[in-house]
């Protein structure tokens, strides 16, 4: 078994290096294009929902006793 | 031939009063308990086969612990679905009923969340003009105090405790990369030596030592309570306090599914030693290390990351699952635990929809980078805190999952359901099915009792010791033919 894992884990690291980089790239930058928009969306959706006064807020939350 | 692994998670939640200046933990948690509780009738904790501070090696204990919260009258209720929610010291704690299988364990865990979100909906009505409570789940306030998130699982007494140790304590120390919920910065003098940035876990900092009975100072990596609540003849009952909350179901499901697994194969003594040379030190080593690559020292010499002694225990897991335990769950515990390690070899980062460290270092990340934050930014520190915040309105991994960004495992219907109907194939069914049924007719109960006031002269006490008893198999024919408690304990006796 840990021969056949092994073999396994080689191949997947084998599987990177394609030969159609420019096709990779271009691929890679139209994916981190969309990835920017999913993360802005994120960012603007946390700002939306986050506490006030996070100095404040966060400065304040202490939790004496447990377990 | 290893024994089921039935299994339940504790949570103490972190509860806080945003606008109030004299806030009161331990009163906010009761209020906040009883809010919810409502119109359920209060049921006492029977206590009379605990013994917290009875020890796994077989030490004496030395003093019993006496029921506090009882005396002050703090909240202490059981549900119908067969958990326990109550105060535990200053915080709002849930037990899950008790779960054969880490699927239905999800479930539960992430009922515990709603049922605490719920509160918080039931005492915003109550609570004077101006003020709130806000509840996460998560283990440390940044400070320097931890409140924990405890596992248990069953295991046989015919176990050698040092075997257990010795198996699990490497495992322990090397699951963390994927049960990690991720925390800004280090609440221990090496760490923030070290000036460790962002870490995998929120506990690897409060853990001192290898084993030991403590809970809350000297924490060890191995916790010896031995309080099987169970047949003490037959069973331990694992008390894991190592781990952490968390909120991705994936991850939840991988931390009790693997240590399930790595349990059995611990009964059936099929592991090799691979002990580590310095578990406390690989602990918070393999935690301070968000790029997976350093390497722990084996006792055997050899240098490995954690990721590969990952592979190790799996690769031992799937013989002893093809050979002894076939089943669906299995598969899946196998197959989810495969390609999670296959993400941290490759690239950890993409599994920000699977575990908690990556969701929250790539949000911190992202944030960080647009407003060109220092990682002590007190608006980071915000994040990583409402990253746990029980609302679905507020809290960032529900608004991860709101957009589906993050892998799910339960249904919010399911979910739902668990609030209220227990487990049908443990000793939980029939504690919820009895605390639904006849909740006038039962004075006490708790995970190994259930004691009955029928109106008779002594009270009823009906023993649960068996954790796969009192299933819906065994029980819901005497149940529905039951029309009181009465009846219920004289069909048990006869």
């Amino acid at each position: 078994m840990p021969q056949e894992q092994e073999q396994k884990r080689v191949q997947r690291r084998g599987d990177e290096g394609g030969a159609s980089a420019d096709a990779d790239t271009a691929k890679a930058s139209a994916k981190g294009q969309e990835l920017t928009e999913e993360m802005d969306e994120i960012l603007d959706e946390i700002d939306s929902v986050l506490e006030q006064n996070a100095e404040e807020f966060v400065k304040s939350y202490v939790q004496k006793g447990g377990e | 031939m290893a024994i089921p692994k039935v299994v339940g998670t504790e949570t103490e939640y972190g509860i806080f009063g945003p606008n109030t200046p004299d806030f009161n933990p331990v009163l906010a948690s009761s209020f906040l308990i009883n809010a919810y509780a409502g119109s359920l009738r209060r049921i006492r904790w029977d206590y009379e086969q605990e013994s917290p501070l009875r020890d796994a090696r077989g030490f004496e204990p030395v003093q019993e612990r006496q029921p506090v919260e009882e005396e002050l009258g703090l909240a202490n209720v059981i549900l119908p679905n067969g958990a326990r929610y109550y105060v535990d010291h200053a915080h709002p704690e849930y037990s899950t009923p008790e779960c054969a299988g880490p699927r239905a364990l999800v479930v539960h865990d992430k009922a515990g969340e709603l049922v605490l979100e719920r509160s918080l909906d039931a005492v915003e009505a109550l609570l004077p003009q101006g003020e709130r409570i806000t509840v996460y789940k998560n283990n440390t306030d940044g400070k320097g105090n931890s409140y924990g998130t405890h596992e248990n699982y069953l295991v046989d007494r015919r176990t050698q405790f040092t075997r257990i140790v010795r198996d699990l304590t490497p495992f322990f120390v090397t699951r963390q990369i994927f049960t990690g919920a991720g925390k800004i910065g280090s609440e221990s003098a090496r760490g923030t030596e070290q000036r460790v940035a962002y870490q995998l876990t929120q506990r690897a900092d409060f853990f001192e030592a290898e084993v030991g009975l403590e809970t809350t100072l000297k924490r060890p990596i191995i916790n010896t309570r031995d309080e099987p609540h169970a047949d003490p003849e037959k069973y331990r009952r694992l008390h894991c306090i190592v781990g952490d909350a968390n909120m991705c179901e994936v991850a939840t499901f991988l931390k009790v599914g693997t240590t399930a697994l790595v349990l059995k194969m611990i009964e059936d003594e099929l592991l090799p030693d691979m002990s580590l040379e310095n578990p406390v030190q690989a602990l918070h080593h393999v935690s301070w290390d968000p790029t997976c690559r350093q390497t722990v020292k084996l006792l055997d010499g050899r240098r490995i990351r954690a990721v590969e002694l990952q592979w190790e225990y799996l690769d031992h897991a799937k013989k002893y699952v093809k050979e002894n335990d076939a089943t669906a769950e299995n598969a899946e515990v196998l197959q989810r635990w495969e390609s999670v390690l296959a993400g941290l070899e490759d690239d950890p980062l993409s599994l920000h929809r699977e575990l908690d460290w990556v969701a929250k270092y790539r949000l911190l990340t992202a944030y960080r980078e647009r407003d060109g934050l220092d990682w002590r930014d007190p608006r980071l520190a915000m994040i990583a805190l409402q990253y746990h915040d029980v609302r679905r309105s507020k809290g960032l991994y529900y608004r991860l999952a709101a957009s589906g960004r993050v892998d799910r495992m339960a249904t919010d219907d399911e979910i739902r359901d668990a609030v209220d109907a227990p487990p049908e194939d443990t000793r939980a069914y029939f504690r919820g099915r009895c605390i639904a049924k006849y909740p006038q007719a039962i004075a006490a109960a708790s995970w190994d009792s259930i004691i009955f006031d029928t109106g008779r002269e002594t009270l009823q006490r009906v023993p649960t010791r068996e954790p796969l008893r009192g299933t819906r198999d065994h029980v819901e024919a005497l149940l529905e033919a039951s029309d009181s408690a009465e009846a219920l304990v004289e069909g048990l006796q006869g």
